[in-house]
């Protein structure tokens, strides 16, 4: 008893002194992502529909004019036809007819019009997202310089998931402390690798006007936005999840099962 | 094997075949009335475990290989192809991706078993060898798949290992640079060495079942070794495999298979890299390139040495030392139950394994800050291989002349009448 006391109090004492030389914040380092609460934590978590439904309409909105969603195709987002999305078939359909995309040779052979533009046709289920650049070298030109990450992975290629995402949405644009100079042309990002982000503030009060009514706030946008790239990275978490528990329960009354006649062979065995 | 056999054929059938190609004698031989020691606990469960862990990265990896395309532009999507259209192609890749390292979780208990209970000793040397000879073969089978998601880390991993061999360049100039290119089919890691990667990766497995079989044909002539470490003395202390031992197997590699599935299922992530969900690209290099877990302990020696030759070699012969235990250690008793100082070097060196590990996980410039004082880690890491080497090489040879063992008992069956002497 008396060493645990001794012992506790040791490390209190170590992590006091290592919080005091934490104390001065080092600013080319990043902090710590926010923590959140998520609906799919846990071996229980599923995503909430309507919270990916939002999250869609975000990305639609807004971070689609620079970020492609190259793995995912407009079908995953249907709950039916074997996707493990937000909207009915028909809804992913009509979203589907909302994009342009490269069309093949038409009859005579021509893969441009008379103006000389692609030949482009309406989007189809099976269709994958269109990127919003042809290729590289036009993304970084068109933002000076930097490359907007392509997102269907995002959230399992960083650091910290989802809360990371959310953070680096938040933190984007906030105002940098004393001392702190931001690079021409970037923002200040505390949450961000040597804190200077080129992306500009993604997301403020009322960027979108959620068709559900919900409210937009900046916390609420950043929140869905990150719930919908944590399922485009893992669209298949609700099945593992579900599927998870039933192979849970079984090794468990196969192990209580296999323990017994380990115990009924060996009995008679010393 | 060991001993006559006391197969019985039954029918026609069996006595016909017996005459040709014994193979039920074999089997029976070997899996039902294999004389087993009746001490062995839990530790030497992980033999079945591991033949457990070969048998799922197998039947997963042959799924996963229907369904990869070995290619440097598809073979990243491929995978995520496989996660996302196949059908249960996220459970197989996951079983596959937390099964590597569960058997490597699985090898290192098994490994440590091994020089706790000195199973390394005559007369099982052959059998020891055979071991390091699959862990060496594993190794090499984790790395080459490691590469193949093609994935950020996947190209700086395959960069920084090939590349050991330039080190050779130190002994006779472009000797290493021309070995390099020749494992690279090429200037620099690419199509070509994907190629070879996914081909290896799929060969070795089959290598190593076929040395498994030695493995296990050289533990069936001597027979197990056990956790008293002394010699079975007759049949009042043995029991048959089947089924005192196929059900206490199977009790645990169940329970092992529950803590792996819950791994796949809750976290499958966990022992992986965020970094190798970028897809490879050879102009942007990974702030800290790391590699697995379960290869950390090589990596922190190796960045302990501040010459790059000597660290390659210090590297190698870490693992090269593995092969010589069994002559190192000079003492009369095999079981560290019963050799109180190796008792504390034994633990000692599971720490330092466990240092080593943690020092390969940190950037190189790290260092451990308590209060205003930094140590940087890198010290922390050539002290951890001075003992690693150390142990081996100094302690092992010398604690069989110095130590004193405790008294061993008699007999399996009667342990508990030498301990009260």
């Amino acid at each position: 008893m008396m060493t645990m006391k001794v012992l506790t109090l040791a490390f209190a004492a170590l992590v006091a002194t290592s919080a005091s030389a934490l104390a001065a914040e080092d600013l080319s380092q990043p902090q710590e992502p926010i923590k959140q609460s998520w609906s799919w934590d846990g071996p229980f978590g599923m995503y909430d529909r309507a919270q990916l439904q939002r999250g869609f309409q975000v990305y639609k909105e807004v971070c689609s004019a620079c970020h492609s969603l190259n793995l995912v195709s407009f079908n995953d987002l249907s709950y039916e036809n074997g996707g493990t999305g937000m909207f009915s078939a028909a809804q992913v359909k009509a979203i589907a007819a909302g994009y342009k995309v490269p069309a093949g040779p038409d009859e005579k052979g021509n893969t441009t019009d008379e103006n000389g533009n692609p030949l482009m046709r309406p989007g189809i289920p099976a269709d994958h997202f269109p990127a919003p650049f042809a290729n590289e070298e036009a993304a970084r030109a068109a933002n000076g310089g930097a490359l907007p990450p392509d997102q269907s992975l995002l959230v399992k290629a960083r650091e910290g998931g989802p809360d990371y995402v959310y953070s680096i949405v938040v933190g984007d644009g906030t105002k940098p402390p004393h001392g702190f100079k931001v690079i021409e042309g970037k923002y200040y990002d505390p949450y961000f690798p040597g804190r200077n982000i080129s992306m500009p503030p993604p997301l403020t009060n009322d960027s979108v006007t959620y068709s559900d009514g919900t409210k937009a706030t900046l916390d609420q946008e950043a929140r869905d936005i990150t719930a919908f790239l944590t399922w485009a990275a893992e669209p298949k978490l609700e099945d593992r999840h579900r599927l998870g528990f039933g192979v849970m329960l079984f090794m468990l009354l196969l192990s209580g099962l296999l323990f017994l006649s380990y115990r009924k062979v060996w009995k008679d065995a010393h | 094997m060991s001993g006559p056999s006391t197969y019985v054929p039954k029918s026609g059938f069996a006595r016909w075949m017996d005459s040709r190609l014994p193979l039920m004698r074999f089997a029976h031989d070997t899996i039902i009335t294999f004389p087993t020691p009746k001490n062995l606990n839990f530790w030497y469960a992980f033999g079945a475990i591991l033949a457990f862990m070969l048998g799922i990265q197998i039947l997963t990896g042959i799924v996963l290989a229907m369904h990869y395309v070995a290619n440097a532009d598809l073979a990243f999507n491929s995978v995520e192809g496989i996660m996302r259209n196949i059908n249960y192609g996220w459970l197989i890749r996951y079983m596959h991706a937390n099964g590597a390292s569960f058997f490597f979780i699985a090898v290192y208990i098994h490994m440590f078993r091994g020089l706790y209970y000195g199973s390394y000793k005559a007369p099982r040397e052959v059998l020891w060898i055979l071991g390091v000879i699959l862990y060496l073969l594993m190794v090499a089978t984790a790395f080459f798949g490691y590469v193949l998601p093609w994935g950020q880390m996947s190209f700086w991993g395959a960069t920084v290992i090939t590349n050991f061999f330039s080190a050779l360049d130190q002994i006779t100039p472009h000797w290493g640079s021309a070995i390099a290119t020749w494992l690279w089919g090429g200037f620099a890691v690419g199509d070509a060495t994907l190629n070879r990667f996914f081909s290896l990766h799929y060969l070795l497995p089959f290598v190593i079942a076929g040395v498994v079989a030695l493995h296990i044909w050289a533990l069936h002539v001597p027979g197990n070794n056990n956790p008293l470490g002394i010699d079975v003395k007759g049949p009042q202390d043995m029991l048959p495999f089947h089924p005192y031992y196929t059900v206490k197997d199977s009790f645990y590699v169940a329970l092992f298979a529950l803590v792996y599935l819950a791994f796949v299922f809750y976290a499958p992530n966990f022992f992986g890299n965020p970094d190798n969900y970028t897809p490879a690209n050879p102009v942007v290099t990974p702030p800290d390139i790391v590699p697995e877990w379960y290869l950390l302990p090589y990596y922190a020696m190796l960045r302990s040495v501040p010459q790059k030759l000597l660290g390659v070699l210090v590297m190698a012969g870490s693992l090269l030392t593995l092969l010589f235990i069994p002559w190192l250690d000079t003492s009369k008793v095999r079981s560290t139950r019963f050799r109180p100082m190796m008792k504390q070097f034994f633990w000692f060196f599971v720490i330092d394994c466990a240092v080593l590990g943690y020092c390969g996980a940190q950037s190189a410039d790290a260092s451990l800050t308590l209060g205003s004082f930094a140590l940087p880690l890198v010290w922390i890491a050539r002290l951890a291989t001075l003992y690693y080497f150390g142990f081996f090489w100094v302690i092992m040879p010398l604690l069989g002349i110095i130590e004193r063992p405790k008294p061993l008992p008699t007999s399996i069956s009667q342990p508990v009448l030498a301990a009260a002497e």
